[in-house]
């Protein structure tokens, strides 16, 4: 008990560890055994071979792994100015109304993401809500825009919108207001008070909410599926279809593997710049 | 600041009205599409019915998904909670070495594109030799959720002043007393929403369910399954039902949560 009650901390920590490891490192490790496996195995003791890594860099799923990365660029930049004056407003202007806004901000993320994504075929799709009242109310008929290629980027968006947002919304908190007051003072104009004072100071909040939109964003794979048709082929989709339909488990691997460096290095890159302690306990 | 704030606010306010009706307009859609009687979704509807909630409630093999989903929740809404009850002490109320260590790791299965996550765990379970049912898809679930939960009671402690739990040792509580009448009533707000995030995350779940349930099903699969062939307005039905319960679960949260801090600081008030 000595000894324990001088460390609670490494004790505390040991049953998150503990899943990690069995739930999260073993698994990828996993994954990346697989990678190597020759072609259409199922087994992980097989001679290790390269021929995976070869079949997609000669393959064409590169323009899969493009797309995914476009979509998601987007997806974040689209995001960022939609996002910030809200979360300027959950921490500055709604005062005691915020909570309930962030709550109502909240719901649509417990509800899975391909039936909120269904509401929105039933909303574009021929004959559905908004066609339906065109047509009836003002007699406007017009082409469905599902399927297309802006439907999928406005069902990221909708989709990790609230990703975006509490980062920021905790980011732009950490501003002190009388830093912005005291800048006002000295006679900066709004947007040098926006740009030289809270968006330098809301940065971490900012990043976190990039990089985890970012990255979610990546591997999206519903919304191209429910409402892109099969307009946009994102690196998800190859790899799900390696897995299922072509039966190679070790050329999905490789392709999630590349995924997953892409991710890693960002990720670690950017969390590791962070005091969190400053983000989240607001210290 | 004053005169630019006057029209500035109103923008803000209007701009986040208009960006929560468009956070809601699938809710309704799926509203619309489940009141009508017809078997197709025909906008303006002209036979309004409720027939299909009806025959949605009346199915055994929406039971069955219920139950499904519900045991995969509950359970792991129970260990989530428990070891992210642990790993937030860890995280923000202990001074170690490993800390920002540990609060990287935990970080990174949320920071991962679950899909991916999925499939890993597949391949593992496979590698394994696990036979997959509700039970791994419980585990899949926790891999995720668990360290969400763990930030989400993290941020309850970080308020906590580690001068209560001190006091009451003077005042000679036992372990067990402090734990029981100083942490976990002061830190509950925390682990309360903490396990109703966890509740939901779970219910909501797909990418995660999708490998790792085998042949039990979950009801957001079912509902995968039958948009993508045979749709029915029971689609529908089901998707504003879960819609709606995830709405009255967090609210009546989020008033409880309210409700609990006010009669917290009444009895502070009458005691001094």
């Amino acid at each position: 008990m000595a000894a324990g009650s001088r460390a609670p901390g490494p004790r505390f920590a040991l049953p998150v560890l503990g899943l990690l490891l069995v739930g999260f490192a073993a698994p990828l490790l996993a994954v990346i055994g697989y990678s190597f496996m020759p072609e259409r195995t199922f087994g992980l003791w097989q001679e290790p071979t390269l021929d995976n890594y070869a079949s997609v860099f000669s393959g064409t799923s590169y323009i899969s792994f493009l797309w995914s990365l476009a979509l998601a660029s987007a997806t974040v930049t689209v995001l960022a100015l939609v996002c910030y004056p809200i979360a300027y407003g959950l921490a500055r202007v709604f005062g005691r109304w915020s909570p309930l806004i962030t709550l109502l901000f909240t719901i649509p993320l417990f509800v899975s993401e391909n039936v909120r994504l269904y509401g929105w075929v039933l909303f574009f799709i021929k004959g559905g809500v908004l066609l339906g009242t065109l047509k009836s109310v003002f007699g406007i008929e017009i082409e469905s825009w599902l399927f297309t290629r802006g439907i999928i980027l406005l069902g990221m968006v909708y989709v990790y919108l609230p990703f975006m947002l509490f980062p920021m919304t905790l980011g732009v908190a950490m501003v002190p207001h009388e830093t912005s007051e005291a800048a006002a003072d000295l006679g900066a104009s709004r947007w040098q008070v926006f740009r030289e004072v809270e968006l330098p100071l809301s940065m971490p909040g900012i990043v976190i909410g990039f990089l985890l939109t970012f990255v979610l964003a990546v591997g999206a794979i519903v919304e191209a599926k429910v409402l892109g048709g099969q307009q946009i082929i994102p690196i998800t989709h190859d790899i799900e279809i390696a897995f299922t339909y072509a039966q190679n488990w070790p050329l999905g691997a490789a392709l999630a593997v590349l995924l997953m460096v892409v991710v890693g290095v960002l990720v670690i890159g950017v969390l590791r710049r962070f005091d969190l302690d400053a983000v989240l306990g607001r210290r | 600041m004053g005169a630019g704030a006057r029209w500035r606010h109103p923008l803000v306010w209007a701009w986040a009205a208009t960006v929560l009706v468009f956070m809601y307009v699938p809710a309704l859609c799926l509203l619309l599409a489940s009141l009508t009687s017809s078997r197709y979704f025909i906008f303006p509807i002209t036979k309004w019915g409720v027939a299909w909630w009806e025959k949605t409630f009346d199915s055994l093999e929406i039971h069955a998904l219920f139950r499904t989903s519900i045991s995969v929740a509950l359970c792991l809404t129970v260990v989530a909670v428990v070891i992210a009850f642990c790993g937030a002490l860890a995280f923000a109320r202990y001074q170690w070495r490993g800390r920002t260590l540990f609060q990287r790791l935990v970080l990174l299965p949320i920071f991962f594109p679950q899909s991916v996550l999925g499939l890993a765990l597949l391949l593992w379970f496979s590698a394994l030799g696990l036979d997959l049912s509700w039970r791994t898809a419980v585990f899949a679930h926790l891999v995720w959720i668990a360290p969400v939960v763990t930030l989400v009671i993290a941020i309850q402690v970080y308020s906590f002043d580690p001068a209560l739990e001190e006091a009451a040792f003077d005042l000679g509580a036992s372990r067990w007393q402090v734990f029981r009448e100083v942490t976990l009533p002061v830190l509950f707000p925390g682990v309360f929403s903490g396990a109703l995030f966890a509740f939901l995350l779970s219910w909501g779940n797909f990418p995660l369910s999708l490998f790792s349930t085998g042949a039990d099903t979950t009801i957001p699969e079912y509902l995968y399954a039958k948009m993508v062939a045979g749709y029915t307005p029971g689609v529908p039905v089901l998707g504003t039902v879960s819609t709606v319960g995830a709405a009255v679960l967090l609210l009546v949260g989020y008033l409880l949560i309210r409700l609990g801090r006010r009669s917290r600081r009444d009895d502070a008030v009458e005691r001094t």
